[in-house]
């Protein structure tokens, strides 16, 4: 077989074929025929390209170019401009309506430049267990050059400058918790990985450990050789064992390989990884409490500071951070901070990995560059709401998050635009809720799953959550008064004020947005007040309509 | 053997460039097809083990010895989990969605066999890698 | 001392502002003890800084001493009980967010927990009820789900009512930091938690040694001492029972602490006479039973010096160490000196010498025991201190419960006049008197050895190198030629240390005096509650030495009614019946 030197895509999904799109095929290779080019191009047929209301779509390889609404008779042009000339055909190219600007590049249309999978670079791409494949894709070259040709502080600085934050929820800068970490004075650093996923519904983390587990561990000893330490640890759930067993097989690799051990790359830098199974609380992806659970102690936070980089695993300087976070480490270090820090918006930089689920048409999970809207997301990507209805709101941020309703799917994501907006980034999960679903009921069921996996060390946490839930619970049951709406605020926000750590300080985000945004729905159930709406008060006939 | 070099390191890499070429954009010579079958918690759950035992069942049936059957992760799209990659050298990776174990026969029939995609399971994908 | 000072003055100094007042503080200083310095209350709940006991407790985790921190811009509440104190730090105890969520969370504790203050051992004595008062907690708006666990009532020494747990883990700090026993700690999860051994199994089945410490900084009912007083009045009102009682040298300390007297005051001549018009048929003292243990014990001691036996020798008045050492290091048990503990040698007394005395049926005799001590209970109970099934001691009562039957008989303790201990068994010495604080078995121990080893008299018997208040003092004592090296722990996390070296062959001591609780018996988990105030310790401490300088008579050995006991009764100190009566054996148990 002759080497193919280009290849000419022909989309024959159902929208292009009925635009005619298989005349386009036998015209290509009729001309291409004629002009002695069949064996160096190739017309290859194509899936859908999701964008059939342009079609038919052609889009020539490695050039990269794509052109809409082709006709049979544009094949001439394509082939004796395109490919002989090299010239793009210009009043083939997609015009953006809004900018009426000519796009060729797929990755510029809105459609394709929605997705941009970074920390998911590998995903479904290699086998997992078979480490060559991770270094044919450029793996542990990072590795090779950070421990080879960069000093500790040029790998901190590099990460600094890309603008990467805690993927993990609380968006802190990595490269800044990683200097802080370096600073400390002592023999013994560690470097936590935190896989300890927990928030209902979000899998990101597992994805990236089951389809590239040599991201993270490269990224690990990247982060292990500019902080100082010789010792990481990958603090993972037990609930996850084929992550598990990926990570067994790839530390077993790396190892052979000496990409990590002794003197990784020939460098008195030294490194290795153990991995540390968690029993699946919640609260242990708290970083304190993960620490404590890692030592063998109950798993329940500490009050910082001391934070974990001044005293951490058994007393140690320690960095933790989350899996996303480190399965960004590697393109930063390969691409250069630029590169990273030309995605996103001023001060949330890259992509981010959301886990969409509830009532949305294409529940999974999508990688998108910070500063795409909610909006896109849910509609573009996520492909709306399905049965028609209508969407209500998105939770995001899980358990911790709030709801955003229509008036803010325009808002670009990123860390503080989400918390003005009185939910927060979290680790990415994104709960879509139509028309149907009752916001008292959504915040009584993050409430159920924030008081079950309260530790239940700090007051607050331990009896206020259980008590806004059973105010949620008396509402829902009907049985409320106004007196205990005004109660449950109170709480809710003496809890978000007092209680010791993060996962009881957001516990309650739920209810204060849901109150915010849906207070009629909130009185609806209240039998001490005329419905507002004017559909009478809460009766017993209307509680499963309320409810549902 | 222990990589002590970054030319070490690219040796490797260059030896096992054009798998993964092939499945990026199709680009890689030879005969070798392979299918990468989403092989994460999810993909199982929904059936993927079944789907590649059907493959690799089918394909030795077939005596089909130049197709590869590699387990990858998963690429996110629960709503169509089993999830299938078929690379065919020199053609563009064609991804399709809702594998069960039934439709494989259909896609070593049409698709490895036949070279003509399967066009009622194809999932349009709308990511980029860097 | 001058090095501290001088540590302070390289202290960085932070100007803060607290409530619109200015100061200067030292660097590391939290909120709280700034707050404290200028006359600020913060409440506390769940935090303990007992310096002395090496006690600290920083959970952070009851919220009750929210203070708001910051500016009008932005602004947060913080405990103040563990947030250090920075420069420029602006603080407010008393605006509206922090008073509410400070008294909320008290009213959210209350919504879970029992409320049967009336009927509530800790009635008045509870930290938690304070704190409602202080805090004007007028409802409680949450109602709700509670916890409902059982009581357990497994042990003779220990009651657990986890219903009343508001998980401030001050006891699971007591165990497993300073005690390093590791019995209780937080379980379950959520509104659930709550401290208890691992899977909340019985008391009894664990290694507790029921020392008692937990019981002593619980700030609620969750954990008490096993109630006996009712056993007592009914023993008082049989006719056919010849009721005696003994008080341990630490409760004539103590006890009038419940009587709103001053802490160190010595009541001893007011707690006779109240036993006496309590109906006890002979009020005696357990330092008889003391200056007893030290004669088997010196004899003991100088027995395996001489015939170079097993050294160091170990004291093993504390029950709770005895345990301890049963579960924790059943491979050295061969090391304690064999002797019974004083309050057990009295009972054994009591039912043999002393019924032959008065002419009485021993089946007829109950002996009371009062201690400073929740273990002592369980210790009555051991199968091995009872002789021919009647026991050494029938009930044991903590100092509380008895400052409790005073209180019930209609006493106004603090009008007595003074009485004094009835003979022959109260007859006692200095030497037993120091029983009651750390260090003190073994001076008594070394007063009487000095004089049985050089024969010489000893002119000054107080050895200040065997007093002070660390958890761990190494000392020499010249007896003679030999050098007596001492080596004294109080608090079980210190005995592990010394425990640790002895087995490992380190030890290089003679004797060993071990207590489990810091401090010794006056800091007991049956006296009187301390509320985490160290320095009540500290003059009860004072107030042992004092007793101690009041005795005409400081040495064991030179008690009339000892050496009596022996020309009459024992024969040699040490001896065959003294064997038999006087000396008790161990066994190893499982650590759970």
């Amino acid at each position: 077989m002759a080497k193919v030197r280009t290849n000419i895509m022909v989309c024959t999904g159902t929208g292009c074929l009925a635009n005619e799109s298989e005349k386009v095929i036998r015209n290509l290779e009729v001309i291409l025929k004629a002009r002695g080019y069949a064996e160096e191009v190739q017309v290859i047929k194509t899936g859908c390209f999701g964008f059939c209301e342009q079609g038919p779509i052609v889009k020539i390889e490695p050039d990269n170019v794509f052109y809409v609404r082709v006709s049979p008779k544009d094949a001439k042009d394509i082939i004796d401009e395109h490919i002989i000339k090299g010239r793009r055909v210009e009043r083939l190219l997609y015009v953006e309506p809004k900018q009426k600007e000519k796009i060729n590049r797929q990755e510029d249309m809105p459609f394709y430049k929605k997705q941009l999978r970074v920390a998911l670079r590998n995903c479904g791409l290699i086998n997992p267990e078979d480490i060559n494949e991770y270094i044919a894709r450029g793996g542990y070259e990072a590795l090779g050059r950070v421990t080879t040709e960069m000093t500790r502080d040029q790998v901190i600085e590099e990460v600094k400058k890309s603008g990467l934050r805690g993927r993990g929820g609380g968006g802190f800068p990595t490269g800044l918790k990683w200097e802080i970490t370096k600073k400390q004075e002592s023999d013994v650093k560690f470097i936590i990985c935190n896989a300890d996923e927990g928030d209902p519904g979000a899998f990101m983390d597992r994805s990236i450990l089951e389809g590239d587990p040599h991201s993270v561990l490269e990224a690990m000893a990247i982060g292990g050789y500019a902080i100082g330490a010789d010792k990481g640890i990958i603090y993972i759930r037990a609930e996850y064992p084929l992550a598990i067993s990926r990570l067994n097989t790839a530390l077993k690799q790396a190892r052979e390989l000496g990409l990590l051990g002794k003197n990784i790359f020939g460098t008195n830098f030294s490194f290795d990884i153990d991995l540390k199974y968690g029993a699946g609380a919640f609260v242990c992806g708290e970083e304190t409490a993960l620490i404590n659970s890692c030592e063998g102690k109950r798993g329940e936070p500490n009050y910082k500071p001391p934070y974990p980089a001044e005293e951490g695993y058994w007393g140690h300087p320690t960095c933790v951070n989350n899996v996303e976070t480190f399965a960004n480490i590697t393109p930063i270090i390969m691409r250069g901070a630029e590169w990273f820090a030309s995605m996103g918006t001023e001060k949330s930089k890259g992509t981010k990995v959301f886990a969409l689920a509830g009532k949305i048409n294409n529940v999974g999970l999508v990688e998108v560059p910070m500063g795409i809207t909610l909006r896109e997301i849910i509609f573009d990507i996520g492909g709306g709401i399905p049965n028609g209805k209508k969407f209500k709101a998105v939770q995001t941020g899980g358990p911790s998050g709030g709801v955003i309703t229509e008036e803010g799917l325009d808002t670009p994501i990123d860390y503080e635009s989400l918390l003005e907006r009185g939910s927060m980034m979290g680790s990415g999960g994104m709960i879509v809720m139509d028309e149907d679903d009752n916001m008292v009921n959504i915040a009584k069921f993050y409430l159920e799953f924030t008081m079950d996996e309260a530790c239940g060390r700090c007051v607050p946490g331990r009896i206020g959550t259980r008590r806004i839930f059973e105010i949620l619970q008396k509402i829902t049951d009907g049985k409320a008064t106004m007196a205990d709406l005004d109660a449950l605020k109170q709480l809710a926000y003496m809890v978000k004020d007092s209680s010791l750590c993060g996962l009881c300080q957001t516990a309650p985000n739920p209810v204060i947005s849901t109150m915010k945004y849906f207070w009629d729905e909130y009185l609806a159930f209240i039998k001490d007040v005329d419905h507002p709406r004017g559909e009478g008060k809460y009766t017993a006939e209307n509680k499963a309509e309320i409810k549902s | 053997m222990t990589v002590k070099t970054l030319d070490e390191l690219r040796k490797i890499r260059e030896e096992h460039l054009d798998r993964v070429r092939l499945r990026e954009d199709g680009e890689a010579a030879g005969d070798k097809i392979e299918v990468l079958v989403g092989m994460s918690t999810c993909g199982i759950a929904a059936g993927a083990r079944e789907t590649v035992n059907r493959f690799v069942d089918l394909l030795a049936k077939e005596r089909l010895d130049s197709v590869k059957v590699v387990p990858v992760g998963c690429i996110g799209y629960c709503h169509s989990e089993p999830t299938v990659q078929v690379n065919v050298p020199g053609q563009k990776p064609v991804i399709y969605g809702n594998v069960k174990e039934n439709k494989v026969q259909e896609i070593v029939e049409k698709h490895i066999k036949g070279g003509k995609p399967v066009e009622a399971l194809i999932l349009h994908v709308d990511f980029k890698r860097p | 001392m001058a090095e501290n000072q001088k540590q302070d003055q390289d202290r960085k100094m932070l100007r803060i502002r607290i409530n619109d007042q200015d100061l200067t503080v030292p660097e590391g200083i939290t909120i709280l003890e700034a707050a404290h310095g200028i006359g600020v209350k913060i409440p506390t709940l769940c935090h303990l800084d007992l310096h002395d006991l090496q006690l600290h407790n920083k959970t952070a985790s009851c919220r009750v001493c929210m203070v708001e921190v910051g500016d009008a811009i932005r602004n947060k509440l913080v405990p103040a009980c563990v947030t250090k104190a920075y420069d420029g730090m602006v603080v407010r105890t008393d605006t509206l967010r922090a008073i509410t969520a400070r008294r909320m969370a008290v009213e959210l504790l209350l919504s879970n927990h029992p409320n049967e203050c009336f009927t509530c051992p800790k009635n008045l004595e509870c930290e938690l009820q304070a704190l409602a008062d202080e805090l004007n907690v007028r409802e409680i708006r949450w109602e709700g789900e509670r916890m409902d666990y059982p009581k357990d009532l497994s042990s003779d020494a220990i009651v657990k009512d986890s219903n009343k747990c508001i998980y401030c883990r001050r006891c699971e700090t007591a165990c497993n930091v300073v005690q390093t026993c590791g019995i209780l700690s937080g379980i379950g999860r959520g509104f659930d938690a709550f401290v208890g051994p691992f899977f909340n199994i019985p008391m009894v089945e664990t290694s507790c040694t029921y020392c008692g410490q937990c019981v002593q900084v619980c700030p609620t009912a969750a954990l008490t001492e096993a109630y006996h007083v009712d056993k007592v009045w009914e023993a008082l009102n049989d006719p056919d029972k010849h009721v005696v009682v003994q008080t341990a040298p630490a409760i004539r300390v103590a006890l009038g602490e419940l009587f709103g007297m001053e802490p160190g005051t010595i009541v001893t001549g007011k707690m006779v006479t109240a036993l006496k018009r309590m109906g006890f048929d002979a009020v005696f003292d357990t330092d008889f039973g003391a200056d007893l243990t030290i004669m088997e014990e010196a004899a003991e001691l100088i027995y395996r010096i001489k015939n170079n036996k097993t050294l160091p020798i170990l004291t093993n008045c504390c029950p709770a160490w005895v345990k301890f050492i049963e579960h924790q290091f059943p491979e050295l048990l061969h090391v304690p000196s064999t002797c019974k503990s004083p309050h057990i040698m009295f009972g054994t007394i009591a039912k043999t010498y002393y019924a032959e005395k008065k002419g009485l049926d021993p089946d007829n005799i109950v002996v009371v025991s009062v201690m400073p001590c929740i273990a002592k209970k369980a210790e009555a109970k051991r199968p091995e201190l009872t002789k021919d099934e009647n026991n050494n001691v029938d009930i044991v009562i903590t100092t509380r419960e008895l400052g409790a039957m005073v209180k019930e008989a209609g006493i106004e303790f603090d009008r007595l006049p003074d009485s004094e201990f009835d003979r022959p068994l109260g007859e006692a010495t200095g030497a037993s008197v120091i029983f009651g604080t750390a260090g003190g078995v073994i001076e008594a121990a070394v007063r009487t050895a000095y004089e049985w080893m050089t024969g010489e008299t000893l002119e000054n018997v107080e050895f200040e190198q065997l007093r002070g208040m660390e958890g761990v003092r190494k000392a020499a004592v010249r007896i003679g030629d030999q050098e007596l090296k001492i080596g004294i722990a109080s608090g079980l996390g210190n005995a592990r240390v010394i425990l640790e070296e002895i087995r490992e062959g380190k030890a290089d001591y003679h004797a060993i005096e071990i207590m489990a609780c810091p401090g010794g018996c006056i800091g007991g988990g049956g006296q009187p509650y301390h509320h985490g105030n160290d320095e009540i310790i500290k003059k009860r401490r004072e107030a042992i030495y004092q007793e101690d300088r009041r005795k005409k008579i400081r040495k064991s050995h030179e008690n009339p009614e000892i050496l009596e006991l022996y020309r009459k009764y024992l024969g040699e100190p040490f001896g065959e019946k003294a064997h038999q009566l006087l000396h008790t054996h161990f066994e190893k148990r499982e650590r759970i």
